[in-house]
């Protein structure tokens, strides 16, 4: 039990008549990086924001460190440690990268509105920690040259890293990440394979990443879910799940699930 | 021009900048759109009335507590903000444009309910309000609405209406609790305009509801829009010029509105993004804009760089 940083038990979500995710279970191990994969529309995303709150859970159970985290607001379950990017990139646009970071750091910091808008002692303490801490993220994930950059002004690789630090401000311990290598050529997902297993060690968190280039998939995942239809088709290792012949028949489309791509 | 007519214009410019000063709040760094702000004026307007007037009915009049003027600017300013609450607790789950017309019938329902209550003189106003508000009054208080919102802006709380502007749903998994956030912004900015009505009423003496009309409503969203979403310098400016536009324009006689609404709309077709633009009339707010000035020439520069060591013809990926 421990050893899981999540647990998904039996989790279902109904829009109208569709089950988008069909009583789906697994866990993500303490430290670990597990891979969740499948063919489009397979219920992956949706998971993502059953786990972060911004859906509500039809049925089952979501377990963050011991703490049922399922129907939370996704605010509550960011503060227990849980965060995430999005497949479509979500960053504060018009604010610089800097701020960007200065933003998702404000969990650390405790001063109320009165102290604020007076400049008592705590907050000016607390905000020259906060800006420490975001100049501290910039230099360890080499954005301090781009610190006064407009965010999308950046270049697309950028701004996914730049959304990945944003998640990182929060301390989370459980990073789930949608799709980080969409749009990048194999040069950046090498890049970034090796970003995601360094974020790891450094900030001892774990991950939970979708993805679709099958060589990033392969090269760091040590655990991977495949699901099709909103249905668990397979979990283990990666070289048993490639090799499963469900899998297979799921992402050839000889049963129709993926005919269109 | 002599002094006492000046006097009077920067007065009211003076006064409209606290309310604008708290719609910046709401709609240039939270990113509300709010069209009944001039409901929380006439709150504040009349409950400061009520505290400062002499109590004992005079002729035409209605008595009041006889409180000192400091009194009756706390009270309005609360009391708009109380009831912003209650109206934040039933509309601010609304998207966008669906709190923009929410917030224009409450506008309009508290212009019209002062209107058809006696209580305060209805629709024949309630005069005798003592003449309270003074330049330096106003001056302070806009001294300390700048100073309070600019602190506030600046802390975590006000990075947090801004990525609430930006992305809501990016703000949410960054922690922040983004109805708490929202209904902080109004309640701020309806308290803000609760004391600039307090001021406005002991400025005219005289208080009717159809002063508080949509029209106000209007006119400081678009004093908002003009300075610039996301600046306080901007809504400074915007207050003293569009404040004194139709004053300056008085030599047109009834065709002077006309041209006030020209005008606006050439300035907003020339520079959509607001007088300012976001940016702030600061040292560190210039060092800022420079700072993102530079760094996007720099990001530019190494762009073009990148595409001049490769293919010389089709370097733009």
């Amino acid at each position: 039990m421990s050893a899981n940083v999540l647990e998904i038990r039996h989790l279902t979500k109904r829009f109208g008549g569709l089950a988008a995710v069909n009583d789906v279970s697994f866990a993500v191990r303490e430290g670990g990086i597990m891979g969740l994969i499948g063919p489009n529309g397979a219920g992956k995303t949706t998971i993502f924001n059953l786990v972060t709150g911004v859906y509500k859970v039809s049925e089952g159970e979501v377990e963050f460190q011991g703490k049922r985290i399922e129907n939370l607001d996704p605010y509550k379950i960011a503060d227990l440690g849980v965060t995430r990017t999005f497949q479509n990139i979500r960053l504060f646009k018009s604010l610089s990268v800097f701020d960007n970071i200065l933003t998702a750091c404000h969990l650390s910091a405790h001063y109320t509105i009165p102290e604020a808008i007076l400049r008592l002692p705590r907050f000016r303490r607390e905000e020259k920690a906060l800006n420490e801490k975001a100049s501290a993220l910039l230099e360890i994930m080499g954005l301090t040259d781009r610190k006064d950059v407009q965010a999308n002004n950046l270049p697309y690789g950028l701004q996914r890293r730049l959304e990945i630090v944003r998640a990182l401000a929060l301390d989370p311990k459980l990073l789930l990440l949608d799709e980080p290598a969409a749009g990048m050529n194999p040069d950046e997902t090498e890049q970034l394979m090796r970003l995601i297993g360094e974020i790891r060690e450094r900030f001892k968190l774990s991950v939970l990443v979708i993805e679709h280039h099958m060589d990033l998939v392969m090269g760091i995942c040590e655990d991977i879910v495949v699901l099709n239809f909103g249905q668990k088709l397979a979990e283990g290792k990666p070289d048993a799940v490639s090799a499963d012949p469900k899998v297979m028949e799921a992402y050839l489309g000889s049963s129709g699930g993926n005919a269109k791509c | 021009m002599d002094w006492t007519y000046i006097q009077g214009i920067l007065m009211l410019a003076g006064i409209n900048l606290i309310a604008v000063l708290g719609l910046c709040l709401l709609t240039g760094f939270t990113g509300l759109f709010s069209f009944g702000h001039a409901g929380f004026m006439a709150i504040g307007a009349y409950i400061g009335a009520l505290m400062t007037v002499p109590a004992g009915v005079q002729a035409g009049s209605i008595g009041g507590l006889g409180l000192p003027f400091v009194v009756g600017i706390v009270a309005g300013g609360a009391a708009a903000g109380v009831v912003s609450w209650f109206l934040g607790r039933i509309t601010l789950n609304l998207k966008g444009d669906y709190f923009c017309i929410a917030t224009l019938g409450f506008g309009e329902a508290t212009r019209l309910l002062l209107n058809n209550v006696q209580t305060f003189g209805g629709a024949r106003g309630w005069p005798g309000v003592p003449q309270y508000s003074t330049v330096w009054a106003v001056l302070v208080v806009d001294v300390l609405g700048v100073f309070f919102l600019a602190n506030l802006v600046k802390s975590r709380h006000g990075r947090n209406m801004i990525a609430v502007r930006e992305e809501e749903l990016a703000a949410q998994i960054a922690g922040v609790d983004v109805f708490r956030y929202k209904m902080i912004a109004l309640v701020v900015s309806a308290v803000y305009a609760g004391v600039a009505g307090v001021l406005f009423g002991h400025y005219m003496s005289f208080i009717q509801p159809k002063m508080f009309s949509m029209t106000k409503s209007t006119e400081l969203t678009i004093i908002v829009i003009f300075g610039g979403l996301g600046s306080i310098s901007g809504s400074v400016l915007g207050a003293l010029v569009l404040t004194a536009l139709p004053e300056l324009l008085r030599a047109f006689s009834i065709w002077r509105l006309v041209f006030y609404g020209a005008a606006v709309i050439l300035i907003m077709i020339s520079r959509p993004q607001g007088l300012m633009g976001g940016m702030e009339l600061t040292p560190s707010g210039l060092r800022k804009a420079r700072a993102a000035r530079a760094a996007k020439a720099r990001l530019k520069a190494d762009a073009l760089r990148e595409a001049g060591g490769g293919d010389a013809a089709g370097g733009k990926a």
